[in-house]
């Protein structure tokens, strides 16, 4: 029986409030584990799972020989894990202490990286000393968001040999990632110049990914699947070490380039430019003031001058004055000229560099003894235009499309060129100019040693490479075979017959070759600027043997005041004699110990025992 | 058996579901703890339920009139108490709550709920007016006021929070005015900010946490925002017993304890947690039903406070778990590992049956 008074209406009301209480509890329930359950699994799993990457190694570079040019070597870098930016905040001084860091440097690091998820560890010592691995291995328990990334640091055991040809690696721009159609991500290290750029999809494996489940203090429970790193693959280069070796030798202390190629394939043996810088150097994270000093060097160090030095190429330009004169058959073959030391165009007298004069020259004289008076007066019969025809038909003035980054195209000088640039008609006393590779004329070290071949050949104008297993494009500017024979018996007079470079001969090997020395300024402007002499820049493009060579070498010197053959005329030389020696199956260390003009060199064909099978 | 008195009065339906409870909450702590240094806590725990079962049944066979005679010594023991726990009491994450009883850590304040349950049962009866006066609310406040500050003191929140709704629900049944209801809510309305200016750093943080659980994940808000990716990463099945990531790698604090509630959100889903709820549902109403058939007023007024102080635990642990509360430290009752709470349940609805063997009795 119940009692009376019982509230019972109040009672029941709270049952109601039971059920309204239970309700409300199972929709909070229905929001996180129904709607919301896919965001939060999310969550957990990035709670549960630490992602460590694991770096692959950049492909290595090998020269012609299989012999290392640039390989990797082990490093650690510090990795920083954010996913819980308080605890990171409470422990960055410690951090910064324990890693001899300043509190403002770890911070930048971190700002840096605001952009990216923050489950994604960032690199915050790029590299880790053995105390810093100490501090952090010590600090495993206290400091759970630290971490050792083993990196493959790239390493460049020659140095600067080859530096402005390999490039450098760097980290990844924001630019390049935003292009890069998400295969890059920051703090990837790419090729940012040289054949580390042009090759780096070959070059750059892709990272793997270690998994470890941790638990809330960030300790390492366990190991999930892992994603092993694929490796980038190794390229081989056309560079032939000790041809490189000798080149770099020569260009010590000296400022030009120097490019060695292969006559038939395009095949690069040995590119140099100098001052150059140390590719090393880039290879942790450069320093930005060391970064500035290079960008900002007057003596432009990361130029590769070998194919982006745009240079006045004087007197190598004249086999493309002779290859026109033959081919057009403007003028007769026997063609001659006076020559009393200089002549008068269009009101202006001329100087050739012989100031007594070399008399009655033909056109095979004038190439061995480079007389300018012989080539003024071809190049006004000429007319620029067909002085740019051919020019431009043997490769000048525009890329020759070797596998490089940033190639300059030089310039070749037309009627149109200075209507469209200067707006006006052209001057006709500029082609005289323009007829020893003076004025506006601007080509690259290579397009000369392409020129050159591609003149001895027959008009083959190979494509210039790096990359052995590249298939070149040849491009064909056919000249007729008495022409062929006019101009490199000619350049073979130039070392061999007492012409401009007769101090280079070389015994049993028909080593041909022009020299040319380009003035930089006039006399008056070099004695306004207080220096002393002509400041020239001296070129000497040789080969082997004198028709289809084997080898090309275009070599320039800046800033010395001697010729051409005196200055970059040695180096060609050696080349090539070295190229023989080889050849020949003599041994790297037999041939530099005899490095002394004059000595044995053997051409091909005279002692069948000295020739290696091919 | 005591005269008018058989086995067939007992509420076996709030038994079983009860037992329910207790089976569901031992899964979970053995599952949550089997693969840590913490394994075998699930045997404690049904030791405890074993204990609690007993004295339930002991105290269901003291007439609850007895009980309710002795009131003010009751009263009076868990003023006593409470001050003795501030005085020579065993400090435990930096609040005094325990007392050395039998060589066992007893939380002193799961016993005083029990007696202002008894206490307030008894005042409320007492009140013979249809409608709650003024002069007996202020009483009522009294009553309570002293053991609550008293409990604020150690400091203990959480179960100090628990006696308002032990006196609201006494009061609204005892015919409180809906003007004094209304009174009472703009005073609290009130006296929010300035409580708030007398609370203890951590707890305020605790506040503000709750406020603003993003700005600070791996600090304060942390152990909500964990016990939120537990229960939603869950999902409809969950992730199988043992296999929930939050709470086996220690995401979720003390998993076995008052987050239970999500380590199970995680393990067994929202079907799991769905029939957790209906249990506690059903029990709660089961509770009501018995106030409802009480003898008299004052059996109903003691279920009532149980079915408070029960409800109370339930929603407010419930609510933190999911992220609607802060963080309190209030267990789940029945589920939540833990002697001293266990024993409070057991002995609270050792009450319950009390009031229920008796309803028939003259």
């Amino acid at each position: 029986m119940n009692d009376k008074r019982l509230p019972q209406e109040r009672l029941a009301v709270t049952s109601y409030v039971i059920v309204g209480m239970i309700l409300l509890l199972l929709s909070g329930f229905w929001k996180l584990q129904i709607i919301d359950s896919d965001k939060y699994a999310q969550m957990a799993e990035r709670n549960r799972v630490r992602s460590i990457p694991i770096i692959a190694p950049r492909g290595t570079m090998l020269d012609r020989e299989g012999r290392v040019l640039v390989d990797n070597y082990p490093s650690f870098s510090v990795l920083l894990l954010r996913d819980s930016p308080s605890q990171v905040d409470k422990l960055l001084p410690q951090i910064a202490d324990g890693l001899g860091m300043t509190l403002d440097d770890i911070k930048q690091e971190i700002e840096a990286a605001n952009a990216m998820p923050k489950f994604q560890p960032i690199i915050i010592k790029p590299q880790a000393s053995p105390s810093d691995i100490a501090f952090i291995e010590s600090h495993r328990a206290d400091i759970p968001v630290l971490e050792m990334l083993m990196v493959h640091r790239r390493r460049y055991p020659h140095g600067d040999m080859l530096a402005n040809a390999v490039g450098y690696v760097g980290e990844v721009s924001a630019e390049q990632v935003e292009a890069s159609d998400s295969k890059l991500k920051p703090g990837d290290i790419v090729g940012k110049a040289g054949l580390e750029r042009q090759y780096n999809g070959t070059l750059m494996g892709t990272d793997g990914m270690r998994r470890v489940i941790v638990n809330s203090i960030g300790k390492e429970v366990g190991r999930l699947e892992q994603q092993e790193a694929i490796p980038g693959k190794p390229i081989q280069l056309t560079i032939d070490y000790d041809l490189q070796n000798i080149a770099d030798t020569y260009m010590a202390n000296k400022e030009g380039a120097v490019v060695a190629m292969d006559g038939r394939t395009g095949e690069i043996l040995a590119m140099v430019s100098r001052p150059t810088f140390n590719p090393n150097d880039f290879a942790i994270r450069i320093p930005s003031a060391e970064w500035q000093a290079l960008n900002s060097d007057d003596r432009t160090p990361l130029l590769n001058r070998a194919i982006q030095g745009q240079l006045a190429p004087g007197s190598v330009f004249k086999i493309v004055m002779s290859t026109a004169m033959l081919e057009s058959k403007d003028l007769p073959e026997n063609f001659t000229a006076f020559c009393p030391g200089h002549a008068t165009f269009y009101g202006r007298t001329f100087h050739c560099w012989r100031p007594e004069g070399h008399g009655t020259v033909d056109l095979h004289k004038a190439i061995v003894d480079s007389c300018d008076v012989f080539f003024y007066t071809i190049g006004q019969r000429l007319g620029i235009d067909k002085i740019h025809e051919y020019a431009t038909g043997l490769g000048l003035g525009r890329r020759t499309g070797v596998d490089l980054p940033s190639e300059e195209a030089g310039l070749i000088p037309s009627e149109e060129w200075v209507q469209r640039v200067y707006h006006h008609k052209w001057y006709a006393g500029e082609t005289i100019s323009v007829a020893i590779g003076q004025g506006a004329v601007t080509v690259t070290p290579i397009q000369l040693a392409r020129m050159i071949a591609a003149v001895s050949n027959g008009g083959t104008l190979v494509q210039p490479h790096l990359l052995k297993n590249l298939t070149p494009k040849p491009d064909r500017f056919p000249l007729a075979d008495d022409t062929v024979e006019q101009v490199t018996q000619g350049m073979y007079g130039v070392i061999n017959e007492g012409g401009t470079g007769s101090s280079l001969k070389l015994q049993n090997i028909e080593f041909s070759g022009k020299s040319g020395t380009a003035q930089l300024m006039s006399y008056e402007a070099g004695s306004h600027m207080g220096k002393k002499g002509k400041e020239t820049n001296g070129w000497f493009v040789g080969y082997a043997p004198r028709r289809n060579p084997e080898i090309v070498v275009a070599a320039v010197i800046q800033g010395s005041s001697e010729h051409g053959g005196t200055t970059a005329g040695p180096v060609v030389r050696d080349l090539v004699k070295a190229y023989y020696e080889k050849k020949n199956g003599l041994t790297p260390q037999q041939y530099t110990a005899k490095n002394e003009p004059g000595s044995v060199p053997r051409a091909s064909g005279n002692d069948p025992s000295l020739d290696p099978p091919h | 058996m005591e005269k008018g008195t058989s086995i067939h009065d007992y509420d076996w339906w709030l038994l079983t579901t009860t037992l329910a409870i207790c089976g569901v909450g031992v899964l979970e702590i053995w599952s949550a703890t089997r693969a840590s240094h913490l394994a075998g806590m699930h045997t404690h725990q049904i030791e405890w339920i074993g204990l609690g079962l007993v004295l339930m049944l002991l105290l269901s066979r003291l007439d609850y009139h007895t009980i309710m005679d002795q009131a003010p010594l009751l009263y009076l023991i868990a003023i006593i108490a409470l001050i003795a726990v501030l005085a020579v009491g065993h400090k435990q994450f930096g609040a005094k709550r325990w007392l050395s009883v039998l060589g066992q850590q007893l939380q002193v304040s799961e016993l005083v709920k029990l007696i202002i349950i008894v206490v307030l049962a008894r005042f409320f009866s007492e009140v013979r007016t249809e409608q709650l006066g003024l002069a007996d609310m202020m009483k009522a406040a009294g009553v309570v006021g002293l053991p609550l500050a008293l409990i604020m003191l150690q400091p203990d929140l959480g179960t100090a929070m628990v006696l308002v709704p032990l006196v609201a629900v006494g009061a609204f049944l005892a015919g409180l005015q809906w003007k004094h209801a209304l009174a009472i809510l703009v005073l609290a309305g009130v006296m929010v900010p300035v409580g708030y200016h007398f609370l203890k750093p951590y707890q305020r943080e605790r506040v503000t946490t709750f406020l603003r659980p993003e700005e600070d994940p791996r600090g304060a808000g942390y152990q909500i925002l964990q016990s939120k990716i537990a229960v939603g990463s869950g999902g409809f099945w969950g992730k199988g017993l043992g296999n929930g990531s939050q709470n086996q790698l220690g995401f979720v604090p003390v998993r076995y304890s008052d987050f239970i509630l999500a380590a199970l959100a995680e393990e067994i889903g929202f079907a799991g947690v769905f029939v957790a709820l209906l249990l506690y549902m059903f029990l709660l109403l089961r509770l009501v039903q018995n106030a409802q058939r009480a003898h008299d007023r004052a059996g109903m007024f003691l279920v009532m406070g149980v079915t408070a102080v029960l409800g109370f635990h339930v929603l407010v642990n419930v609510a933190m778990v999911i992220g609607f509360m802060p963080v309190t430290g209030i267990p789940l009752p029945l589920m939540s590992y833990g002697g001293s709470a266990t024993l409070f349940v057991f002995l609270a609805l050792g009450l319950v049956m009390n009031v229920r063997i008796r309803r028939f009795v003259n």
